[in-house]
């Protein structure tokens, strides 16, 4: 069930838009932020609350690189794996965290501590390779800098 | 040399606040459009400006504005978008400004959007730009307390709220009809055009959606003038551009240059030429969904009609360098996998035609690739063109690829002949 303050604050989101379904994607993240994940029952609880069909809000919640419809890690790491990344060794940075975490993109570690997944552009070409840790830009990566930003987050 | 667009960034991008923006000149277009001018007189300054959008396709925007219906009995109420879900990889110049000069673009939604009547306006930014949405935020509430925003700006009969919308991150929801679906809580999938979103947009209603960088441009043809605006050009496409470069050359970043600067000088001077080693080998100039140049267009001016001469597309003019020491099959292979990926399964040829496209590239890639497949390249560059799709996705997918296949055919032959990577 929907707490009083995730209600409230997609209700605040409801308010900036003309129809009440407009508002799904910030109710998504909304719950998400609290959750850590879109459970099938948050998501008929959102889709009731804005009063949309459940098989929509899912079309939506599927739809989306930064929606999660399965359990993450409590920290969640976005490797840009895009062109500019690519041709200044996003590889390395790959191959350190599955080192590090003995994990594939899309994996979570054994202590569900990290889940590493793979995302498009983050538009920081120009300090190519980059990436994201809980939504926090890290950029002029290189493997020990890998190591050196994941000692920040316990 | 005149850098109307980031005169405000500072070195370390800490963006002015309200007075700081006052002081500098800023919100003067606002006040110069709601109390001097008609909404169709700043229609017409931009119109004769010759601005062109900046988020890829190059039209003119003047014209874009003119498709909204006008005069009595014309639909209420009207939108305006600043469309800042920049993830064209290779592409960060709308970064520059949201994070750097957030009123800037407030100010350009304004002025614009009184010139099209729209009354509402939201501003669409992929959520991974988090300081941006930071920054944004604040500048819209330091605006609104000063009345820029709201009911009766300048005691005039205008009223405009801009709303902040954070996406989800989805390559198709910059493609404009895309976007609108988003924005109305539905899969982000394109509309057939037409109607236009001018005349039918964001909830049935009349909708503009215009580029950050192109709404930048507004309130400075507003206050200096259509032939100041062509003035800041190197060509007949007018404006300054925000430019830039990756890849591996010894300084790769953003400047705004005037429009019409040429790829040489952006490599060399600016970019600072090739890092130690390297050696440039081509380059895609406006991002991942245009064709590759090679080291005889160099000397090509970076505007719209130039780069389209070379069969190539400006773009957003941020330039990708492949140097000599990267498998170009290797590159293409992972644009394309970005393509297919990023593809929104609504049409059958991007849905089923990119995901094999990316099978053809990776078994080239590593060495498993035959002859024929090059003939299978090359026939869905055709089937996946313009006018065989829902939308220009799978179009801009098939730009790197049919190009590479042109400038960098022995690399291919080579991996297939080898059945190896000669680069690793």
């Amino acid at each position: 069930m929907l707490s009083p303050e995730e209600v409230a604050a997609i209700e605040h989101e409801v308010a900036l838009y003309d129809r009440k379904r407009a508002a799904c994607i910030d109710a998504l993240k909304i719950v998400q932020q609290r959750r850590g994940w879109i459970s099938d029952e948050d998501l008929r609880d959102i889709a009731g609350l804005l009063e949309m069909p459940v098989d929509e809000l899912d079309a939506v919640a599927t739809f989306y690189n930064l929606i999660y419809r399965r359990p993450v890690g409590r920290h969640v790491v976005h490797v840009c794996d895009s062109v500019s990344c690519w041709l200044m060794g996003t590889e390395a940075i790959s191959d350190r965290l599955r080192e590090r975490f003995g994990v594939s993109f899309g994996e979570t570690t054994a202590d569900a501590r990290f889940t590493v997944l793979p995302i498009p552009c983050l538009g920081c070409c120009d300090r190519a390779p980059a990436m994201l840790v809980d939504g926090n830009l890290h950029a002029d990566l290189d493997p020990s800098r890998v190591d050196e930003v994941l000692e920040r987050y316990d | 040399m005149e850098r109307p667009l980031t005169a405000n960034i500072r070195p370390d991008r800490e963006p002015l606040d309200i007075d700081g923006y006052e002081r500098a000149g800023g919100y003067r277009a606002v006040r110069e459009a709601l109390q001097r001018m008609t909404p169709e007189d700043v229609l017409a300054a931009v119109t004769e400006s010759g601005l062109r959008g900046r988020g890829g396709a190059g039209f003119p925007t003047g014209q874009k504005w003119s498709f909204m219906p006008r005069g009595e009995g014309a639909p209420t109420p009207r939108y305006l978008i600043a469309n800042a879900d920049e993830m064209e990889p290779g592409t960060f110049k709308d970064r520059l400004l949201l994070e750097g000069d957030p009123h800037l673009l407030i100010e350009g939604m304004i002025v614009s959007a009184y010139a099209i009547g729209a009354t509402t306006g939201y501003i669409f930014l992929r959520d991974e730009y988090r300081l941006a949405a930071e920054r944004l935020r604040r500048a819209l509430a330091e605006a609104a307390g000063r009345g820029w925003l709201g009911e009766h700006i300048l005691g005039t009969g205008f009223s405009l709220d801009i709303h902040l919308h954070t996406s989800a991150g989805r390559y198709i929801c910059g493609e404009e009809t895309a976007l609108i679906n988003a924005l109305e809580g539905r899969r982000a999938i394109p509309r057939t055009k037409p109607p236009f979103p001018q005349a039918v947009g964001l909830w049935g209603k009349p909708t503009v959606v215009n580029n950050v960088e192109t709404l930048c441009n507004v309130p400075h043809i507003v206050n200096n003038g259509a032939e100041w605006f062509k003035g800041l050009s190197r060509t007949d496409n007018a404006g300054t551009k925000i430019y830039g470069v990756s890849g591996k050359v010894k300084r790769p970043g953003a400047w705004e240059l005037p429009m019409g600067t040429t790829i040489r000088e952006l490599l060399e001077e600016h970019a600072g030429g090739m890092r130690g080693g390297y050696r440039f080998r081509g380059v895609l100039p406006g991002g991942a969904s245009t064709d590759f140049l090679v080291e005889e267009h160099l000397d090509a001016p970076m505007d719209f009609d130039a780069i389209q001469k070379l069969g190539s597309r400006l773009g957003t003019g941020t330039m990708i360098v492949l140097d000599d020491r990267t498998c170009p099959v290797a590159m293409v292979h992972n644009l394309e996998h970005f393509f297919a990926q990023e593809s929104c399964g609504w049409c059958t040829p991007c849905r089923d035609g990119l995901p094999y496209v990316e099978q053809l590239l990776a078994a080239i890639d590593d060495g498993d690739g035959r002859f024929e497949d090059l003939d299978l390249l090359e026939m869905h560059t055709r089937h996946l063109g313009p006018g065989r799709t829902f939308c220009a996705h799978a179009p801009g997918a098939m730009e790197p690829l049919q190009s590479a296949l042109r400038w960098f055919r022995d690399d291919f032959e080579r991996h297939i002949a080898e059945r190896r990577c000669p680069y690793r």
